[in-house]
């Protein structure tokens, strides 16, 4: 009798202590983060920081302005996010509502296959593919001008491109099995209503599952504004004004490729990039757990 | 839930004591000016070098205490006149008032930039200004130059580079540069050279194989014989600055510069990549 209570009581303490581990590891980054990247919000000026567009920390006058660099941020997963989840969606509809279970059991497994390939590896075909590609039509479409700057194919629509496709199976996984969740009993009405097949997924189905679709949706912001390797490789890195066409340089990408040599007050901006990209993960994070609790009062 | 807030209280308490210690921890350090212990100062290029020097040079003499500050090749220096510290670094050479003041210039490496193309370029000579002009995008097209209708794609490293900055101080281009991309490594600009039809890039010497075309400048090309010659512009001298001769400088930089000159020391500046001068 005692030993049980004995064993009970452990067990508790050793969940306790696991639970403690990840609140512990929140709270440091967070206290770290903030006591890190607020010094040079302040020896820098916070409006010369975020809305300063001149890039040149190692200039003689240096200069921190990294405005250009988050509207690259907000611009590439913006975009990115407009062309993957209308896609993802789509395929959550082809894989839940439209295939046959054959076909659905061949795409399903092909999509979580695209969850598990590493980010440098979308990287690498990026550079090896979308790269010289988007270069030949770069040259096409600026051949008679004389201001622009070639990138060699390396600018935001690779990065976008990328982006697009590596938040694909987020989409595809959260919807499809929002979609699944719907019950049988509100298409079988809708059907029987005289409505079409497409007319039920379209006016019944996606808006029943709506909460689900947005949800894997921000996880895909979620995916994108984090991911460093791939755009690092494809983007260029020039720190420019967001434009298809142009190199450019995110906030991930910004801390990658400069923290390495980094020193002084230089060192101090990078910590206050990596700030202001961990506030925008927290605004997604609260947006979705918002959601998630509207969802649950909507059933 | 009274429960709850008890323990969250102490994870905050546990998590500021832990950040507190660290903060404490990095304050304590203070150095003394014993006889064994070699101050440097100045040059941030040379970072990567004395970082390596300085770690071998502790593990051989245990008793002996490196500490090196990089606040610039300047700063080095001028420290190093007040006396405050013992070698002054300085990645360019020195000028006539400094060495009037008493600096003498111990140079132990040199450091060579090559400029590379990709192997389907025509052009294999440029001038400094040329060159220049590219980098700050005067000139746009490689048939300015007597090459094909191509483009140029200007490409460098980003700011805090060593490579960038001595580029960009060695062609008086510093701050002018419009880059088409910032490559984070060596190897990424040999790599999106060789790749991207127009390119144009800077790298270490050492690392330059047949992937790219090597450019020469003002028609010498960039060899290490060239480099050591003094023809080749692209290249600045790593100088460790004492005031007075080695040979009258204390025991403990003797000792220094006895390790920089022996086969390991030489060793070590070759992997980073740098050219021994000669002597």
């Amino acid at each position: 009798m005692e030993r049980r209570i004995l064993i009970e009581r452990t067990a508790k303490q050793i969940f306790l202590l696991c639970g403690i581990v990840a609140i512990l590891a929140v709270c440091s980054i967070t206290i770290y983060m903030i006591a890190k990247g607020t010094p040079a919000l302040s020896r820098v000026g916070v409006s010369h920081l975020i809305f300063g567009t001149e890039w040149a920390p190692t200039a003689s006058e240096p200069s921190y302005g990294i405005l250009y660099i988050i509207l690259s941020s907000i611009v590439g997963v913006a975009c990115s996010v407009a062309i993957g989840a209308p896609i993802g969606l789509m395929t959550a509809v082809f894989l839940s509502e439209i295939a046959n279970k054959r076909l659905a059991s061949l795409v399903q497994p092909a999509v979580e296959l695209l969850a598990a390939i590493p980010s440098v590896i979308y990287g690498l075909l990026g550079l090896m593919i979308l790269n010289p590609l988007l270069y030949k039509m770069e040259k096409i479409i600026f051949e008679e001008s004389a201001t622009h700057k070639f990138t060699g194919g390396s600018d935001m629509l690779a990065a976008i491109i990328v982006l697009a496709i590596m938040i694909l199976p987020t989409v595809i996984n959260v919807s499809t099995s929002s979609l699944r969740a719907v019950p049988d009993s509100l298409r079988s009405s809708s059907l029987a209503l005289g409505a079409t097949k497409i007319q039920t997924i379209f006016k019944v189905v996606i808006p029943a599952a709506k909460s689900g679709i947005l949800t894997g949706v921000v996880l895909g912001i979620g995916r994108a504004i984090g991911e460093a390797m791939a755009i690092n490789m494809v983007a260029g890195g020039a720190v420019n004004i967001p434009l298809p066409f142009n190199s450019v340089r995110f906030l991930t990408t910004q801390l990658v490729s400069e923290m390495g040599y980094a020193a002084g007050l230089h060192r101090q901006v990078l910590f206050t990039v990596g700030l202001v990209l961990y506030v925008f993960v927290m605004i997604i994070n609260l947006v979705l757990l918002r959601m998630k609790r509207g969802g649950q009062l909507d059933d | 839930m009274k429960m709850k807030s008890k323990w969250f209280k102490t994870i905050i308490m546990a998590t500021a004591a832990v950040t507190c210690m660290g903060m404490l921890a990095s304050c304590g350090s203070t150095s003394d000016s014993s006889d064994n212990t070699i101050s440097l100062a100045g040059s941030t290029s040379m970072e990567k070098v004395c970082e390596a020097l300085s770690e071998s040079f502790m593990n051989e003499n245990p008793d002996y205490k490196v500490t090196v500050e990089y606040t610039g090749s300047g700063a080095g220096l001028e420290a190093l006149e007040a006396g405050s510290i013992d070698i002054g670094n300085s990645s360019r050479a020195l000028s006539d008032e400094e060495k009037e003041k008493g600096a003498v210039e111990n140079i132990v490496a040199l450091d060579g930039i090559a400029v590379i193309t990709d192997k389907d370029n025509t052009v294999s000579d440029l001038s400094s200004k040329q060159l220049a002009d590219i980098y700050t995008g005067k000139i746009t097209n490689w048939k300015d130059l007597g090459g094909k209708d191509e483009s140029i794609v200007v490409l460098g490293r980003e700011s805090g580079s060593g490579t960038r900055d001595a580029f960009e101080e060695l062609m008086e281009v510093a701050d002018k540069c419009e880059y088409a991309q910032e490559i984070d490594s060596t190897g990424g600009v040999l790599a999106t050279v060789a790749s991207t039809p127009g390119a144009i890039g800077y790298v270490s010497l050492d690392v330059v194989d047949n992937t790219v075309n090597s450019v020469k400048l003002n028609g010498v090309e960039a060899t290490e014989k060239n480099i050591l010659s003094g023809d080749y512009q692209l290249q600045r001298p790593f100088v460790m600055a004492t005031i007075g001769k080695v040979e009258k400088q204390k025991n403990a930089v003797q000792k220094w510069f006895e390790f920089v000159n022996s086969d390991e020391g030489q060793k070590i500046i070759k992997e980073q990549g740098l050219i021994i001068p000669e002597k």
